[in-house]
């Protein structure tokens, strides 16, 4: 074992791990945050909590991570290049770390043109590759990325993202293998809608026999509309949604729409435990933690292991 | 080469507000060719601050010069017979230009014209692009002789980022993907493999973030 | 006040417009005697600076008449020229200038009617629109 990361520990115990997510409120909002946090309590082993994401100013993650400490989960701590340099970004670690924050991810975050600070500098002094390292770094080395010896080096289970969607697909693979080489120990993918698309990318991660390098986790998220289904077809980077999909959730009454979203949630993570090299799920709920309880469960993921 | 543009009328005369006698200077070199602040744009631009006042009811003496590089102390030095007898320069070159005019002479006002946008290269008629910032520790040999520093809007030196689609950038669909760029660039080159070598943390000492930089060559001092 | 005459400057293509103008007086059209021909070797010998210079001296339109389209003896100048007028109009604009004031039209040297009905219309509309607003600010100062 590398750190004490539950989620580490769930994952190398063999078993599907299961994350969750929870985005920060724009205010200072704690109790939006704990309310946010209680409805994932026990469905998932781990919660990532975003960085000022889609480029808009929130809560930090670092905060809000801290509340989550304190109601006894796990935050994955994540971390976008795109607002600090790297002795900001190196400074958070350590004090998360202090605070009991032992898992990360590492990300370059969205162009801020796409938020509410678009004349924001945009720092990337590091790059979500060059983080993964110095993350590594720090923990295995107890070195900062600059070279001088940390005392008491924090040992952060690395997480990064991987979209096996985005152009050009056939370089998807070598892309996670490069974030393999830079030091990462799991990944959570983009939304998967195109689960065909998915497994060719999985085929070719086992090829390289990276699945065995690296614990790869699953990104789901549930569909409330055929509304939100036609925007993430056209208008989300990256995503890759089938017609199929967008047409059954369209082919269903408005008020039916939501639960139809949950059905297609359980029968993708049904197909997709089956392959080979997926270790877990990342069930992005956005503004429908909800519904992660019921999700889990008949997923069959309920009750999560005690590691 | 230094891409310009010119700044909006309103904001020169601005600047020149209460001036009744102006220098309007030129430069032969990098702005002359991104037509910005060549010897052409400085007449136009005359003209326009002419019309502009007169309509004002008011009228300028504008005194028209365009010299072989405004970057140049021997070539600035030139505009010393005029320097007394104006209120005020106006410059159409790019900062650097602006800056020499500055520090020569120091009781006179000096206004840009332009604002000066970037380093780039041509790509057609009328179409001018970013290529390089300068960074001072050239990376273009390992990515196929593209900058993944000017041209990724993350600056994203492993790149590309999710957001990529047909090969265009997710900020917009008229700007290319330098990493899908340099992916073409490396495929047809044959170092595929290259791709998978992570490039380090960059040492921006090289860059601005090691403050001012300056260029000394002994040989020629 | 007297009614207000405009100068109309007209860069006139030597191989149409400047013998459609030539042709519109041997056929005995009239046409105002506001517009002032300049010929020119091709529209495309007009620059923008030419433009400005004429607004600038105290023209109060300009039009910039070439051959019609694909019957440039250049090739292509009328359609530069077309291109420089379209690119000076939100200058214009700026320096607060009515982009209307400039017009590129385009015709043949057989056209003597056309140029003659073109420069009345012009000189009409420039009349309706007023004096040029910089040579009006000028002469205020000449008065003050």
């Amino acid at each position: 074992m590398k750190t004490e990361s539950v989620l580490e520990k769930v994952l190398a115990s063999g078993e599907l791990a299961v994350t969750g997510e929870c985005g920060p409120p724009r205010g200072a909002l704690p109790d939006v945050v704990k309310e946010k946090a209680a409805l994932l309590k026990g469905y998932v082993d781990a919660v990532n909590v975003t960085d000022n994401q889609t480029a808009m100013v929130r809560m930090s993650s670092f905060a809000a991570s801290v509340f989550l400490r304190q109601m006894d989960l796990h935050p994955v701590f994540q971390m976008v290049t795109r607002d600090r340099n790297r002795l900001a970004m190196q400074g958070d670690i350590i004090g998360a770390y202090s605070h009991g924050i032992n898992t990360m991810l590492c990300l370059s975050g969205d162009h801020p043109k796409f938020g509410d600070h678009a004349m924001a500098a945009n720092v990337h002094d590091l790059d979500s590759m060059q983080l993964i390292q110095t993350v590594r770094g720090m923990r295995d080395k107890g070195l900062f990325q600059g070279g001088a010896e940390i005392k008491n080096p924090p040992k952060m289970f690395i997480g990064a993202a991987a979209n096996p969607f985005a152009d050009p697909f056939e370089l998807r693979v070598a892309r996670l293998a490069k974030k393999v080489k830079a030091g990462v120990d799991f990944v959570q993918t983009q939304c998967i809608y195109n689960i065909d698309k998915f497994e060719t990318w999985m085929q070719g991660i086992r090829d390289r026999g990276l699945h065995e390098q690296v614990y790869i986790m699953a990104g789901i998220t549930p569909m409330k509309s055929a509304g939100m289904a036609r925007y993430m077809k056209n208008k989300v980077p990256g995503m890759d949604v089938p017609d199929e999909l967008v047409k059954r959730m369209a082919g269903v009454p408005k008020d039916k729409q939501a639960q139809e979203g949950i059905d297609i949630c359980i029968e993708s993570i049904e197909r997709l435990r089956q392959i080979e090299g997926v270790s877990g799920f990342h069930i992005m709920a956005i503004e429908w933690e909800e519904k992660v309880p019921e999700i889990v469960k008949r997923a069959g993921l309920y009750p999560r292991p005690q590691v | 080469m230094i891409t310009a543009e010119r700044k909006p009328l309103d904001e020169i005369m601005e600047s020149i507000d209460g001036c009744g006698r102006i220098l309007l200077v030129g430069c032969n070199e990098c702005v002359t060719v991104c037509a910005a602040g060549g010897r052409k744009e400085v007449a136009l631009l005359a003209s326009a601050l002419q019309m502009a006042s007169m309509k004002k009811g008011r009228t300028l003496d504008i005194r028209e010069l365009t010299l072989e590089r405004q970057c140049d102390p021997e070539y600035v030095e030139e505009l010393t017979p005029h320097i007394d007898q104006v209120d005020a320069v106006v410059s159409m070159a790019c900062g650097c230009g602006v800056q020499e005019v500055a520090r020569r002479f120091k009781k006179t006002h000096v206004y840009p014209a332009l604002n000066t946008k970037f380093m780039g290269a041509s790509e057609g008629p009328g179409i001018w692009a970013e290529r390089c910032q300068g960074c001072g520790d050239c990376l273009l040999g390992l990515t196929g002789g593209i900058c993944p520093i000017a041209r990724c809007a993350k600056r994203l030196m492993n790149g590309p980022c999710g957001g990529s689609t047909n090969g265009k950038c997710e900020i917009s669909n008229d700007v290319d993907c330098a990493w899908h760029l340099i992916w073409e660039r490396m495929k047809e080159l044959g170092i595929e493999d290259r791709y998978e070598d992570v490039i380090a943390a960059k040492d921006w000492r090289t860059g601005r973030g090691g403050g001012p930089r300056k260029i000394l060559r002994e040989d020629l001092v | 006040m007297e009614q207000f005459e405009p100068t109309i400057v007209a860069f006139c293509c030597h191989y149409c417009a400047y013998t459609a103008a030539d042709m519109a007086g041997s056929m005995r059209l009239e046409y105002p005697p506001n517009v002032k021909i300049i010929r020119v070797p091709c529209s495309g010998r007009v620059d923008a600076i030419h433009i400005m210079k004429a607004l600038e001296k105290g023209a109060d339109g300009v039009l910039v008449a070439g051959c019609l389209e694909g019957d440039c003896h250049f090739k292509n100048g009328n359609v530069k020229a077309l291109q420089r007028v379209t690119a000076l109009h939100p200058f214009l604009e700026e320096i607060g200038i009515e982009a209307e004031r400039v017009q590129m039209v385009n015709m043949s040297a057989g056209m003597g009617g056309r140029f003659a009905q073109i420069a009345t219309e012009f000189t009409e509309k420039i009349r309706e629109l007023g004096p040029n607003p910089a040579k009006a600010g000028a002469s205020r100062l000449a008065a003050s």
